[in-house]
């Protein structure tokens, strides 16, 4: 089963908080998250990874389905670079 | 922004203490980490998703040296950017 929003907040309930309040403590969390790298700013938590905000530059591509070339825009992609800490522990 | 940031931008924005706000991040990462060290899939709507990619083992090169090496089979945790974060880092 794959972790969703859900089981998070299920668990931030845990700690006493009404299922309400628990929902916009996680939405607000994923808020700041969002904000930071939609201003350009990393994100980095210890232990688990980097959530970088990278440019790409123009580049000429090509429609797979009909051969056309086109230019493809600059654009911002986020990467992640998974902690040593945390690809140790997925090796184990 | 590392978790310290992340942490202090919770308790202003959920309005709750330092502490509390300490221990959602923490539940929030710790989750993740989690799920990523059995395997499991993550989905967090609008953020992103995460699955465990298996790696084959294959020769590899120092690039320093062009010495030949034997890199071992590997597990990384792959991102995929979610829709609403792609389309907000592209914003101009």
């Amino acid at each position: 089963m794959a972790l969703t929003k859900n089981k998070i907040v299920e668990r931030v309930n845990e700690l006493g908080f009404t299922k309400k309040k628990s929902v916009d403590i996680v939405e607000s969390l994923l808020e700041i998250i969002k904000n930071s790298l939609e201003s350009g700013e990393d994100v980095l938590v210890s232990g688990f990874g980097k959530f970088c905000v990278k440019k790409k530059a123009t580049r000429r591509g090509r429609n797979p389905a009909t051969g056309d070339d086109l230019i493809l825009d600059e654009r911002n992609v986020v990467t992640f670079k998974c902690s040593g800490k945390l690809r140790d522990s997925i090796n184990k | 922004m590392n978790k310290l940031e992340l942490i202090s931008a919770l308790k202003k924005e959920a309005d709750i203490s330092k502490s509390e706000a300490a221990k959602i991040v923490q539940i929030f990462f710790d989750s993740m980490s989690d799920a990523l060290i059995k395997a499991e899939r993550i989905e967090i709507r609008g953020l992103c998703s995460f699955f465990v990619k298996n790696y084959k083992s294959y020769i590899g090169r120092n690039p320093k040296t062009g010495e030949k090496v034997l890199i071992n089979p590997k597990k990384l945790p792959f991102f995929k950017c979610g829709k609403e974060l792609r389309e907000r880092v592209n914003k101009i």
